[in-house]
């Protein structure tokens, strides 16, 4: 089970500040997803590969009943029920975490126990979210960003030489279909990251190029999608996956001009059809990967040590 | 020439005045926000009538110095907010794209 590596007791102070000013409500997910008692386990397994989730809580109306995890359905084929109501099978023992708890306390209840979600209930028992470690994870990894910026900005002028990324790190997020309020979030977060992490700006800037593209295809066209950012030192991956509808003509969509977008996200300036010929052209690898019905994945790699700047 | 003498010479509204008023080098004029990212300069000015937060993502990620709304587009209150917070100039005019782009041309181009 994925633990989530801080040490509470001997980190920056920053760090364990953050941990106490971010609250379990600004950290879950919702609303969520959540199924009946009377739903059988087939059906809630269908409605969790569907969603990409490991774990669904089961209520009556917004009262926890249950959880069923991937285990329970990995169990439930093992013994053949399957088909039985939740209510027979579900883990009833659910620990819980309140939403107006610290993050402290969230980090320590994924360490102790060895769950990967806990539901997330209201003062008066109402089940309002749910929170995985990547959830935290991800959320720590924003907040630690705008707060080492900002020691950055307050440090002297003459600090030393920006460090490289000397570690591997993998951030993820989402992008909702027609969420215009979000697009482009996770593109300035990256690149306030690779800043951070003193790569080239020149290179940082042909990533935030492709980055946004990407992220803003994904709330064009897609039904919703994750951007992820793998970095290590000397690379970065973006990979852009969403699920569906995918791309009928790969080789039109890359051709510059060609677009499907609708006249509303037209006068918003967008669908030109330059977002992908822009993403290809920043990147140093790029490829597409496609078909009708099945969804897109886009991924676009950067040579870190690249001193290239932005008109290639 | 800064984004406060910008503001004068195109006697534009400052709607939303960083603490620092950065240096201008060039300008761009489109309203295809793909287009903008692909061109514009850094540091550079987005000449647009496209007043809305996704804008200033593409000012961001550009490292653009400001935005010029013409048209007296309204101007949404989250759009000045995310500005505020990157540090980049929103600028607001009666002028069409045209106008202001043929007065920012003889200051900004190449070499001036």
């Amino acid at each position: 089970m994925l633990a989530i590596p801080i040490n509470q007791d001997n980190s920056p102070e920053a760090v364990v500040e953050l941990l106490y000013r971010l609250k379990v409500k600004d950290v879950m997910t919702h609303p969520i997803l959540t199924a009946g008692p009377a739903d059988t386990l087939r059906r809630i397994q269908a409605t969790m590969k569907k969603n990409r989730i490991t774990g669904m809580p089961i209520a009556d109306g917004d009262r926890l009943l249950g959880i069923v995890s991937m285990n329970d359905i990995v169990e439930a084929l093992e013994n053949g029920w399957i088909d039985d109501p939740a209510s027979l099978h579900m883990t009833t023992n659910v620990i819980v975490l309140e939403d107006s708890m610290s993050l402290s306390f969230c980090v320590s209840y994924f360490n102790k126990y060895s769950f990967g979600r806990f539901p997330v209930l209201d003062r008066d028992a109402r089940l309002i979210g749910i929170v995985t470690a990547s959830d935290v994870i991800s959320t720590l990894l924003v907040a630690l960003n705008q707060t080492l910026e900002r020691l950055e900005q307050t440090a002297d002028a003459g600090r030393a030489e920006p460090a490289r990324a000397e570690e591997e790190l993998d951030v993820e997020f989402a992008t909702e279909p027609f969420n215009f309020e979000t697009a482009g979030h996770a593109s300035t977060e990256v690149k306030k990251m690779l800043k951070a992490a003193g790569i080239d700006p020149a290179v940082t800037r042909r990533v935030g190029i492709a980055s946004y593209e990407l992220e803003i295809n994904q709330v064009i066209h897609s039904r919703g999608g994750k951007m992820r950012y793998r970095l290590s030192p000397t690379r970065l991956v973006i990979e852009a996956e969403d699920s569906g509808p995918g791309i009928p003509d790969v080789t039109r969509a890359m051709t510059e001009g060609f677009s499907t977008a609708s006249d509303r996200v037209r006068s918003l300036g967008f669908g030109a059809g330059m977002g992908l010929p822009n993403a290809r052209r920043v990147s140093d690898e790029f490829s597409i990967d496609s078909a009708p019905g099945k969804g897109t994945l886009v991924r676009a790699s950067f040579d870190l040590a690249s001193k290239e700047g932005t008109n290639r | 020439m800064n984004t406060a003498e910008l503001a004068r010479t195109l006697n534009a509204a400052r709607v939303c005045a960083p603490e620092v008023d950065r240096e201008v080098a060039g300008a761009y004029t489109s309203d295809l926000l793909s287009d903008a990212m692909a061109n514009a300069p850094e540091n550079g000015v987005l000449v647009t009538i496209q007043a809305h937060k996704n804008t200033v993502a593409v000012a961001t990620l550009r490292d653009l110095a400001a935005i010029v709304i013409c048209n007296n587009r309204p101007i949404p209150d989250d759009m000045i907010e995310a500005a505020r917070s990157e540090g980049i100039a929103i600028l607001q005019t009666a002028e069409d794209q045209f106008a202001v782009s043929g007065r920012l041309y003889p200051l900004l181009r190449a070499g001036s």
